[in-house]
């Protein structure tokens, strides 16, 4: 037996199917395709939950994804744990396990509920004032403990285990939901031959027919009909159907994001598969079949468990075969909640009234109930209901006026009408209209190419919708090229359906004068009180009436409360609804895991990282790499025993005495050719090429229009017309757009062109008095001799056999080779030079030996020693501007006042009066250390090291007027003592440049 | 000692089989980045021995190469028979940029029943017949890296990537090669 409330021969479910499950630690039995709400519901459990707030006793308000109070958290396994999960939604499996939220110790006995006797203190907008003062207090009481009672349900805290997968898919037409309009519109687009994709969030397709007993479609009953639907169309090879599949987001360009779960139904989920799936869908056409939620009514005390949406209580039955209830009431102001009433008195459940707040409702459906022998108390509303943990009568007043009375009832089904679903349709940043005629927003102006069908576009009658539906199904598959074939099936139907009547606000005895909460937004507690304070107090605007009261702004986002609330605001300021105006909708519709929208990117995968051809070698002899960009580099090389310090002084002392052997393969390449490439590059570059000869290199500047350095590197001529141009590692990317900006947009009359050759070349620094003695017997077909190689110039030919660009450059001050080879010879070309540099003591060096060899020299990194704001003649580099030059990218900008102006910072080195205290860099300069704070900051430290062949620490620093002040002392203030420092020249060794020459 | 050098392939070894889908490095292929203007595509398309494709999403094979469409007056040349397409070029006197990439790109090949639904894991393009059939090539993205799909039959497509993207690239595929249902 699944479940006390299971009702014999009732629902859809196969009784002999059981699956076991537990809430809060009972264990208990379900069938195959009961959500955990029908499960819990046929096993008499009505309390799930405690309210956000007032931790209230809540109970299940409705049958599907707009579920605001019925939120549990879900356990599969140690770190399978899911908070918040709408018990009207989960699926239950063989051995799923399910806990009640917000309540301490227990469900039944919850210390918070205090909360609830102590509600004149926290009504709307309490958070605003109650915790200003002392101030003192905020940091210390107040905000740690609001952080700990906010929010609902405890966060998972182990990484999650689970895989999620995403898709790209487009097709012709997209219909979000399968209830009998996406059905119909899907089956007439698909027709035609359009590609489309159906989603729908349920397990099974159906929509309102999961409940609507009294609709027959093509001789069979509606949901069965939908099943037979949902198979056509799964069977045609131009439609995708997706259940349990929700279209959360609606974004630019017909872009839909659906999330489709794949196994949180699943008792074992296949090992490695994916939990959920993001499908990223750019569609031609989005037909929206979202269909219609259903409002409470709003009356003191209308959250007891036990009190549900009448459409819930059907579907409950009608579905899933459970009685919400034995003895039922009904409040309403809709035809619909009387075929809830008729369904269950035919179950054989005993109804004790009808209480519906018209004065003449008309119609079969109240007829029927009439019929069966229903009481019906027409003119009525519901005053309050009593019971602590579940509701246990309801108290019927007169609406004129009148004695009350109360009536025992063990449920409670209500309805105020139906809420056209625009969420997506306002998601498309359509605007919504204020339907007079129906008390309802429907959609208005559209914003894309997408159209509403059926009960989201506030069309009522069935017939109706399936004919709205067909046509838009064949008109969006015709615009996107697809002609109908034949004639489409009409669907015959018969329907004893009515979705008529509705009100909307507080019911009548709900008013100003009630006594008592009368909840418009279960799960954020607000309350018709709420909203009318928040008027009270001065919010006019239905934006701020959401932010004071919170209404609307829970994980639900208001799917039932949002027009309760817009009612009651605008009755409070005497003005029409459409005056008030409606809140937008946002993505997600529902609530998304971070699981699915980062997908694959997590790990590894997280982002590209970036390894060069020697990376293994690097690996095998214990470097510690950084991160440069998304590359990895080789940072440096400690040896067994050495810390960072101490090897980076080995590296730096053995380059200097023998010789080092550096990966330079991250540095961008661009290969630059055409009859017209040195015109190019003089319009690029600060420097003049046209005398550069073949074979030879120079260092190169490149500026941004307003004058200030953007990158630099070696350029090295292999032709007239072919330069090979290095950047900067990170510079790479936006120096090669940057060129190509200029060469289409600027100089589109030259004859030339930009191809990107960073990973095309390995590139291996081999630097040191050393360097030619080591790699001349692997060279062939180069002289190396300084005669016909000097420093600064670059010869093709072979290394170990395969073919080399050969730069004789440096980045150290040593005499310097950087030896390019295709990068798949990369690691064995470097295997080969460091076999036979290890007799002379060779070394590995990484970027941090690197950073200390070119700071010793005074050779600037574009991004460390300049930052944006330093031109070429503040970094002393005004040699690299060609003086004859009539234009390059930064000439005008050069010229600028306030560039050429006194009191620019300029580039100049720094000795520390203590040769061992290294500075910090980024530390601020002052020239008096005794002036008043805040002192004066004339300049920053941009590259600060320890100077392992100087014997004292170096630094480069930007220094106002720095060139005017070699000699001068200046002073860095530190948190604990102010340093002393000498202003030097940027060169720290070998000032005649000789040894680049050796 | 010269020609024992072998070469280091990115992807050397790396190989995903599942139901409907394989995951493999393509062999090593001479490629260049072919730049000219229109006039000289004639004589550049006989010197290569392909005619080279004019209009986006193109590609086209000749001679044992293939030559793909990348924008006005740049294409992608892979030679699948090890020839120099670049000296090729050079033989004839029409204004043009060769520039040698053959290891600066690696390529995937990606084949199987699900290839498309397994590269739609992280290619936002619309893979299906109608849209790209055979032949089609495109630069696109795969997450986070841009690459250049060929499709080269219904079932089979060549990723081509720079070579340090590739480790990402195969790895991405490799997460996506298991959903393949759907």
């Amino acid at each position: 037996m699944s479940g006390a409330n299971r009702l014999a021969g009732a629902g859809r479910l196969v009784p002999a199917r059981t699956a076991r499950f537990s809430f809060d630690g009972e264990s208990l039995t379900g069938l195959e395709g009961d959500t955990l709400a029908s499960a819990l519901l046929a096993n008499g459990i009505h309390l799930v939950g405690r309210s956000f707030k007032y931790h209230r006793p809540r109970g299940i308000l409705s049958a599907g994804p707009e579920e605001p109070n019925a939120l549990v958290g879900i356990k599969r396994d140690s770190a399978r744990y899911t908070p918040n999960v709408r018990a009207s939604v989960q699926e239950i499996y063989d051995g799923l396990q399910a806990v009640s939220q917000n309540r301490w110790p227990s469900l039944v006995f919850d210390v918070g509920a205090l909360n609830d006797l102590a509600s004149p203190f926290f009504s709307a907008g309490f958070y605003y004032k109650t915790f200003m003062w002392p101030k003192a207090a905020w940091k210390t009481i107040y905000e740690p403990n609001i952080r700990s009672a906010a929010g609902l349900g405890v966060s998972p805290s182990e990484p999650d285990p689970d895989s999620y997968s995403a898709r790209y898919a487009h097709c012709d037409v997209l219909v979000v939901g399968g209830g009998v309009s996406g059905l119909s519109a899907a089956l007439a687009a698909a027709r035609t031959g359009a590609r489309v994709i159906l989603c729908d969030e349920q397990a099974q397709m159906g929509g309102a027919l999961h409940f609507e007993s009294g609709t027959q479609l093509d001789g069979t009953d509606g949901f069965s009909w939908a099943g037979e639907m949902a198979r056509q169309l799964s069977a045609m090879d131009n439609v995708r159907v997706l259940n349990r599949t929700t279209a959360f987001g609606y974004f630019a360009q017909n872009m839909v994001g659906l999330v489709q779960r794949l196994s949180d139904h699943l008792a074992v989920p296949a090992p490695g598969r994916p939990r959920e799936r993001l499908w990223q869908v750019r569609a031609g056409r989005v037909i929206i079949a979202t269909g219609a939620i259903e409002r409470p009514m709003v009356f003191v005390n209308n959250d007891k468990p036990g009190i549900m949406l009448a459409s819930a209580a059907r579907v409950f039955l009608n579905h899933y075969g459970v009685a919400v209830g034995r003895r039922v009431g009904v409040f309403t102001a809709n035809d619909s909640a009387y075929a809830a009433a008729v369904d269950l008195k035919l179950a054989g459940i005993d109804i004790a009234a009808i209480v519906d707040a018209r004065s003449a409702p008309q119609g079969p459906l109240i007829d029927k109930a009439r019929v069966l022998g229903i009481e019906i108390l027409t003119g009525h509303t519901v005053a309050r209901t009593t019971g602590r943990l579940r509701v246990s009568s309801m108290t019927v007043a007169p609406i004129a006026g009148g004695s009350q009375r109360a009536i025992a009832v063990d449920a409670l089904l209500m309805s105020s009408g139906w809420t056209p679903s625009v969420h997506l349709f306002s998601q498309s940043r359509g605007k919504v209209a204020w339907d007079e005629a129906s008390d309802r927003f429907l959609p208005g102006n559209y914003a894309q190419d997408c159209v509403s069908v059926g009960a989201c576009n506030g069309t009522d009658r069935l017939e109706t919708s399936i004919a709205e539906a067909s046509a838009a199904g064949a008109a969006m598959a015709e615009q996107s090229g697809h002609k109908s074939r034949g004639k489409m099936p009409r669907t015959k139907m018969e329907t004893s359906e009515s979705w008529g009547g509705g009100m909307l606000g507080a019911a009548p005895g709900a008013g100003v004068e009630a006594k008592g909460k009368a909840f418009v937004d279960f799960q954020n507690d607000v309350t018709a009180k709420d909203i009318r304070l928040a008027v009270r107090e001065g919010m006019h605007s239905i934006e701020h009436v959401k932010r004071f009261t919170t209404n609307g702004m829970a994980t639900d986002q208001g799917k039932t409360s949002n027009l309760h609330g817009l009612a009651i605001a605008a009755e409070a300021l005497g003005r029409e609804i459409p005056k008030v105006g409606l809140t937008t909708f946002r993505a997600p519709y529902t609530p998304v895991t971070f699981g699915a929208l980062v997908n694959h990117s997590r790990g590894e995968l997280f982002d590209t990282t970036r390894r060069t051809p020697m990376h293994n070698w690097h690996v095998g002899q214990g470097a510690v790499f950084e991160d440069v960009g998304n590359w990895k580099r080789a940072w440096y090389y400690p040896q067994p025993g050495e810390d960072m310090h101490q090897a980076v002084n080995r590296e730096c002392r053995t380059v200097r005495e023998s010789v080092g052997l550096f990966d330079a393969t991250t540095l961008g390449k661009i290969e630059v050719v055409g009859p017209d490439a040195a015109k190019f590059m003089n319009l690029l570059y600060t420097n003049p090429w046209d005398k550069l000869g073949v074979g030879r290199c120079r260092y190169g500047i490149m500026l941004r229009e307003d004058g200030f350095i953007y990158d630099d590197g070696v350029v090295g001529r292999l032709a007239e017309d072919r330069f090979h141009v290095t950047t900067t590692t990170g510079g790479a990317p936006r120096v090669l757009n940057h060129m190509e900006d200029y060469l289409q947009t600027e100089f589109p009359e030259l004859k030339v062109w930009l191809t990107s050759t960073s990973e095309q070349w390995a590139v291996i620094a081999v630097q040191g008095p050393k360097a030619r003695e080591i790699i001349a017997p692997l060279v062939d077909g180069i002289d190396l001799s300084n005669e016909a190689m000097p420093h600064m110039s670059v010869r093709e030919g072979r290394i170990c056999g395969v073919p080399t660009r050969l730069f004789r450059m440096s980045f150290t001050g040593e005499c310097g080779y950087e030896i390019n080879v295709p990068s798949d010879y990369g690691q064995a070309v470097w295997e080969a030079i460091w076999e036979r540099g290890e007799p002379h003591g060779i070394c590995a060096y990484g970027t941090e030996t690197m950073h200390v060899l070119r700071a010793e020299k005074g050779y600037i990194i574009v991004g460390q020693d300049t930052d944006g704001t330093v031109s070429p003649l503040d970094a002393g580099l005004q040699w690299a501007i060609g003086k004859k030059k009539t234009d390059f990218v930064g000439m005008r900008g050069l010229k600028r006042a306030d560039l050429v102006a006194g009191g620019r910072k300029q580039l100049v080195g720094l000795k520390t009066t203590d040769p061992k205290t290294v500075l910090e860099e980024g530390a601020q300069i002052v020239a008096d250390p005794n002036q008043s704070v805040p002192m004066k900051m004339i300049g920053h430290v941009t590259s600060s090291y320890w100077s392992e062949n100087c014997g004292h620490s170096i630094a480069l620093a930007l220094v106002e007027n720095g060139f005017e002040r070699t000699g001068e002392t200046l002073h860095v203030p530190m948190p604990d003592t102010t340093l002393a420092v000498t202003v030097t020249g940027a060169v720290f060794i070998d000032e005649e440049g000789k040894r680049l020459h050796g | 000692m010269a020609d024992q050098l072998q070469r280091a392939h990115p992807l050397s070894g790396r190989l995903v089989s599942n139901a409907g889908v394989t995951v493999e490095p393509a062999p090593e292929a001479p490629r260049m980045i072919l730049r000219a203007g229109k006039s000289a595509l004639p004589a550049l398309s006989k010197a290569l021995g392909v005619k080279l494709p004019t209009k986006p999403k193109k590609s086209a094979n000749g001679n044992g190469r293939i030559a793909i469409w990348l924008g006005p007056d740049e294409w992608l040349v892979i030679d699948l028979q090890s020839g120099d397409p670049a000296a090729d070029c050079a033989a004839v006197k029409v204004l043009h940029s060769a520039v040698d990439v053959s290891h600066r790109n690696t390529a995937i090949i990606v084949s199987g029943t699900h290839s498309a639904a397994v590269i739609n894991g992280g290619c936002p393009l619309d893979l299906s017949l109608d849209a790209f059939p055979a032949g089609a090539a495109t630069r696109t993205v795969f997450g986070k890296a841009e690459i250049i799909l060929l499709r080269e039959t219904e079932d089979r497509f060549r990723i081509e990537c720079w070579r340090s993207f590739s480790d990402y690239v195969f790895g991405f595929l490799e997460a996506a090669a298991v959903d393949t249902d759907g």
